[in-house]
């Protein structure tokens, strides 16, 4: 027995080591982030062109072309996965179809972001001829968001409760206005989870990006023009460009800040959103 | 009349864009068979595997240096992330005191939401030096494994966390009430009952490792050739396609489809394990 003590006590200080060392990467990381990258960061940094291949000068440029792109994946995602996700959890949950679209989701997920971006260069780029462009580049994104999109609204309308459709048929209420007046404020909590997730996915990628919307870092003028978006901004500065560290540095703290403030502003969102909407319902 | 009318559309409307959301995975498949059958065609799939070297310029195709490097490094990094996420989790969920598993899990949230480009930058100023003075070159399979391993990390964490939490909590309860220690609660209850949601965590990550191309192309040196040590520099599938896409025309161009392709199949095989693996947990 006591034996059997000894391994539990043994078991304990592994578990707080394995906490605490895996605590020390994470602040080595961005410990390491911030004391590089802080001096680099100013607000001359955000507004002004990048000059010198990115070394001197600042990211205007770069942050107005993610922006566009960002949009463009979600204006394109998001009717079509909200749509995608009101059949699959209100109309036809268990059919044929509703089994073969889920297990093409399921695919689609697991699909890595490079084959995105083969799949990108040779639909969006060349079939369809929009070239390497932002509107290129966030259509592959869109792609790739999609399945966590619908998956996060989906399990949105689940949680509303059945009484809801009970309810509003019992009245004979259609299941237009149902879906549109009950269900879909219902699940907003769910759509916003699913919108922060797929924004941070969609702004943290870069692989499906080289080669969908490019590198030309000169300011966009339209959506088909050449942009480069943040990511592939900081890799081509590390990788590419001599002397580009302390630029990699600082646009991956701008990377940084902007993901966390994503994050919080849209959780402040959803929970304002939540209690308002079942009050107008 | 008119109102079911209105349904009636809704219900094509959505079955529309869902049909559009399915497609795209096939369209994916479609491009790459498509964009790959010139090569295969003109070259025949073996030669990917019997060449003498990877030089598409002079026609020769052989994939199996980056076949290894993407597996060498996907196994090196799932045998370290496995443990340690599980482990955390388990810390989580049974050991820390709420207030600690509450800061704990929120920061795993955020290393799952970093970008893989800025674990690249970490590793390729901070890693590669410190490998590099142990012993050169630097840019390793040593160093494509270890920021992997934090890369997936957290997927595995959050899985096993999730997996954990679905574990009635009459067992551990039941366990505490006969006396057994709590190591002995999690080996012996706790682990066995979490089963199958540890190992749709596995593959989950183990899909991460295989398809993660911007770290692993920034810390390991890209050098076609099978490793022979852990300080070898190596070049996944993954990271071929990144550095040579760019200026690839033709059957290179073709080539680097198929290798998308080769990627593309490993996905689908592992998503039909996952689904193998929770349809079991119905019977087991």
């Amino acid at each position: 027995m006591a034996s059997a003590a000894a391994r539990d006590r043994a078991a304990t200080i592994v578990m707080w080591s394995v906490a605490a060392g895996i605590t020390a990467v994470f602040v080595w990381l961005l410990g390491d982030l911030l004391w590089h990258g802080v001096g680099r960061v100013s607000w001359d940094f955000l507004v002004s062109l990048p000059k010198n291949a990115g070394r001197e000068g600042g990211l205007s440029s770069v942050l107005v072309a993610t922006v566009l792109i960002l949009l463009v994946c979600m204006v394109a995602s998001i009717p079509l996965g909200v749509a995608t996700a009101v059949l699959l959890a209100e109309f036809s949950g268990e059919g044929l179809f509703a089994r073969l679209v889920r297990r093409s989701l399921d695919v689609l997920a697991g699909v890595p972001s490079i084959v995105f971006g083969l799949f990108g260069n040779a639909f969006f780029c060349k079939a369809l001829g929009m070239g390497f462009s932002i509107l290129s580049g966030g259509l592959t994104l869109a792609c790739m968001v999609l399945p966590i999109f619908i998956r996060a609204t989906e399990e949105g309308l689940r949680a509303a409760p059945n009484e809801y459709r009970l309810g509003a048929a019992a009245l004979g209420i259609s299941r237009v206005s149902t879906l549109f007046r009950l269900l879909l404020p219902a699940a907003v909590p769910g759509l916003m989870v699913g919108f922060i997730l797929g924004l941070g996915r969609a702004i943290a990628e870069t692989a499906a990006l080289i080669f969908t919307s490019g590198y030309v870092d000169r300011m966009p003028e339209s959506l088909l023009d050449s942009g480069r978006a943040l990511t592939v901004h900081i890799y081509d500065l590390s990788m590419n460009v001599p002397g580009g560290d302390r630029s990699a540095y600082g646009s991956a703290l701008v990377l940084i800040v902007m993901l966390l403030g994503i994050n919080s502003a849209a959780w402040g969102i959803a929970r304002r959103w939540q209690s308002r909407s079942l009050l107008r319902v | 009349m008119s109102r079911s009318r209105a349904d009636g559309i809704l219900v094509y409307g959505l079955r529309g864009a869902a049909a559009i959301s399915g497609a795209i995975a096939l369209l994916i498949g479609l491009f790459l068979v498509l964009e790959s059958l010139p090569v295969l065609r003109g070259v025949g799939p073996l030669r990917f595997f019997s060449d003498a070297s990877w030089h598409p310029s002079e026609n020769l195709y052989n994939l199996v240096p980056m076949l290894w490097g993407t597996l060498f490094a996907m196994a090196g990094a799932v045998l370290v992330a496995t443990p340690l996420g599980i482990l955390s989790a388990v810390f989580c969920q049974y050991y820390a005191p709420a207030s600690i598993a509450r800061v704990y899990r929120s920061l795993i949230e955020l290393l799952a939401g970093i970008p893989s480009v800025v674990y690249g930058l970490w590793g390729l100023m901070v890693l590669v030096p410190l490998i590099g003075a142990v012993r050169p070159p630097g840019p390793s399979l040593l160093a494509g494994v270890i920021v992997l391993a934090i890369l997936i990390l957290p997927t595995i964490a959050l899985s096993a966390d999730a997996a954990f939490r679905n574990v009635p909590s009459e067992y551990a309860r039941g366990a505490a009430a006969l006396g057994i220690s709590r190591w002995g609660t999690v080996r012996h209850v706790i682990f066995p009952a979490a089963k199958s949601g540890l190992f749709t965590g596995v593959i989950l990550e183990t899909g991460r490792a295989i398809g993660e191309t911007m770290a692993i192309l920034m810390v390991c040196g890209n050098q076609v050739q099978t490793p022979r040590s852990l300080f070898d520099p190596v070049r996944t599938l993954t990271a071929n396609i990144a550095l040579e896409m760019a200026y690839a025309m033709g059957s290179h161009r073709s080539a680097l489809f198929v290798s998308g392709l080769i990627l593309l199949l490993l996905i689908v095989a592992l998503v039909s394990a996952a689904e193998w693996i929770s349809r079991g947990r119905i019977y087991g």
